[in-house]
């Protein structure tokens, strides 16, 4: 049987003013239906830019593909067309982003993105475009099943009106819109208050639960990986860096990276440990180090790390590193 | 709503005020003495402090200001003094002539302007983006004189298609003033022989007047239209299948029309007041005409006549365009 979804040698560049930034560098993931996924990574290490690959939303120029595939069900979406493209958004898969505020149109009521959100995948797929008093009577029943009260008022209200909470739930209203079957979740509770930071991630853990959605989270936090996803796959600058179950990478990270990462995590059991961050930062994605992207900042970096870039493999079973000199 | 609406149209009654006041001062400061002209160049000194008294101009200024208020709000804009004429009634005669030249031009300037900046954006960078930043730029720098000699030369002269002149042919009757629009009186009575003679007038002078317009149009909507769609909204509106047509025409460009409908507002006023130039090639019977024949015989109630007029009809289209903005923005409804 095919994965949902199977990422293979994905590398993409981004041709930029100052030269072509190789922002994915060989990322292969596998996932699941039904599974969940954490990634990751340090701010700028191309975590967005994988979701948004994952539907085609990246802004191609200057974004370049360079290599790979990203299969879905099978079919590569990285030779699919526009139109072939928009059957699968909010469909197949769907996204829930990071900051509600701007991903909400300010000048449309909640009930218009909604309602044109429903009729333009009825479109997608060559259907008659429903009107739109049923297309509402849909988005009513989305804002119910995120929990939020009074749907029909909130219908004409516009995105100014709405707590930050409220706003990424109607968000994640409408990414359920279409019936997905993988829900991507770039950082969906970066930017709210963290009194509903909990709420909203326990909306997601809920509805994927219910519906037997595959997830792929993206997060700095790892709190949320563990409460969420049941496999993990660390970034750093462009590349997967080690993939294993949540448990197994949290209790005992391999990677170097990973295990700086996760000593940067203050450690609330023995609070007179100070959380050891990793020394200096990201490297440039344009004129990335040579061999290991990680060596100017590892502790165990040799030789053979300058040259030769590691290649990930299973050194466990369902664990694998890239690293020369991980061990099981 | 109402509270917005309400500020916005106190705030406009402010500045007509404030126009009045000015108007009022420019004309006496003026150099020239508006006395001695109403006498006549051969008058003597007894017979120009007579038109100081018959025209009010010796009471102290205060009271000449009160004088002017009362007049104004009765609706007398007072007479010219070179010709004896109401300025009421000059101003009902020539402000429809200027005012349906620069609705035309607005509306080729709107109607053009904001399609082909959306064009441009969809093709950033491409030829079709090229060719219009090269029409935009061209459309600002020429000056309009110039090009409406050239249009002239081309479809009057060369091509014999059109008239180079006036509203109507001369030997044509103006029928009685509805609105005082040529080609909405001629609709409402259904004369269209009319309407297709008042069009073939107006065409050539509306597309110079409108073509600085639409160039800025054109360039603020590509530009707005550009930012529009790479804003986060437009990436959800994707991912979650909305039509591209739909991303497109409602949710990028109704946010590109906020700058836009600025730019339409201040052109508006720009158009009402440099009319002149484009009256005078085409020999227009507008306002422009008038104002710049009174001020240059000294006679100034016109020119005050046709500030208040060109700075109320300003006043008025911004508060539409501020009206606009209170539909187009929720976040502006609120307050
Ligand atoms: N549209 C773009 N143009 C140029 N570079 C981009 C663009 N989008 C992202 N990048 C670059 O890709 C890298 C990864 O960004 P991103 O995926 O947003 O990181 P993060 O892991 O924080 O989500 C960054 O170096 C960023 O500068
Ligand atoms: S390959 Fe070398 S530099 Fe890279 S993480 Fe492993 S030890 Fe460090
Ligand atoms: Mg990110």
């Amino acid at each position: 049987m095919t994965a949902l979804l199977e990422i293979a040698d994905y590398r993409l560049a981004f041709d930029t003013f100052d030269g072509t930034a190789q922002v994915l560098d060989g990322i292969d993931l596998t996932l699941e239906a039904g599974g969940t996924l954490g990634i990751v990574g340090e701010t700028g290490c191309g975590k967005s830019v994988l979701a948004r690959s994952l539907m085609a939303l990246n802004p191609m120029p200057p974004a370049r593909v360079v290599s790979g595939q990203i299969r879905f069900r099978g079919s590569d979406i990285l030779g699919m067309s526009d139109r072939e493209m928009r059957r699968l958004r909010g469909r197949a898969i769907s996204m829930v982003f990071q900051d509600p505020a701007s991903y909400l149109n300010p000048l449309l009521a909640i009930g218009t993105q909604m309602e044109d959100a429903i009729r333009g995948q009825d479109a997608a797929v060559g259907e008659r475009q429903r009107p739109r008093a049923a297309a509402r009577a849909r988005a009513a029943e989305l804002l119910a099943a995120v929990g939020l009260p009074e749907p029909a008022r909130l219908l004409d209200s516009h995105p100014h009106q709405l707590s930050g909470g409220m706003r990424q739930r109607v968000l994640i209203a409408m990414a359920l819109a279409g019936d997905p079957v993988l829900l991507v979740a770039d950082e969906p509770t970066t930017a709210l208050d963290v009194t509903v930071q909990a709420q909203v991630l326990a909306l997601i853990a809920r509805l994927v639960a219910e519906r037997g959605l595959a997830l792929m989270l993206i997060t700095h936090d790892l709190g949320v990986v563990a409460a969420a996803c049941a496999r993990v796959a660390v970034m750093y600058a462009g590349t997967v860096v080690e993939e294993a179950a949540t448990a197994d990478l949290l209790s005992r990270p391999l990677h170097p990276y990973a295990r700086g990462l996760i000593a940067a995590v203050p450690d609330l059991d023995h609070p007179e440990r100070r959380p050891q961050g990793i020394a200096g930062s990201i490297p440039s994605l344009i004129t990335p180090p040579r061999g290991c992207r990680f060596h100017p900042r590892c502790p165990v970096a040799t030789e053979r790390c300058r040259s030769e870039k590691p290649l990930r493999r299973e050194i466990l079973p369902g664990r694998s590193i890239a690293c020369h000199h991980a061990t099981p | 709503m109402l509270g917005y609406l309400l500020r916005r149209i106190g705030l406009a009654g402010l500045m007509l005020f404030g126009l009045v006041c000015l108007t009022f001062v420019i004309s006496n400061v003026a150099p020239s003495d508006p006395a001695a002209l109403a006498a006549g160049p051969d008058a003597g000194r007894s017979q120009i402090e007579q038109a100081r008294r018959d025209y009010g101009l010796d009471k102290p200024l205060p009271e000449q200001f009160l004088r002017y208020l009362t007049d104004l709000a009765h609706g007398d804009f007072g007479r010219s003094i070179a010709t004896g004429r109401s300025v009421g009634t000059d101003l009902a005669r020539y402000f429809p002539a200027t005012l349906e030249l620069v609705i035309l031009a607005m509306a080729l300037g709107v109607l053009l302007g904001v399609p082909l900046g959306v064009l441009s954006a969809l093709r950033k960078d491409g030829p079709a983006d090229h060719a219009t930043r090269i029409f935009a730029v061209s459309g600002i720098a020429l000056p309009p004189f110039w090009f409406g000699l050239l249009l002239q030369l081309a479809f009057a002269t060369w091509l014999g298609l059109l008239p180079t002149s006036g509203r109507l042919s001369v030997f044509t009757e103006p029928p009685p003033p509805i609105t005082g629009l040529l080609l909405v009186d001629s609709l409402l009575t259904g004369n269209f022989g009319l309407f297709r003679e008042a069009l073939s007038h107006i065409i050539l002078p509306a597309i110079v007047l409108s073509l600085p317009c639409l160039a800025s149009i054109l360039r603020v909507n590509r530009s707005e239209m550009v930012e529009a769609l790479r804003m986060d909204y437009v990436t959800a509106a994707r991912a979650h299948g909305v039509t591209p047509w739909r991303i497109v025409m409602v949710h990028a460009l109704k946010n590109a029309m906020l700058p836009t409908l600025a730019i339409i507002g201040l052109r508006w006023g720009w158009m009402m007041s440099s009319t002149v130039l484009v009256e005078t090639v085409f020999d227009w019977p507008g306002i422009g005409l008038y104002a710049v024949s009174s001020a240059i015989a000294g006679d100034f109630k016109p020119v005050m006549g046709v500030t208040l007029i060109v700075g109320l009809n300003f006043m008025i289209a911004n508060l539409i365009v501020d009206l606009l903005y209170g539909v187009l923005d929720p976040r502006l409804r609120r307050a």
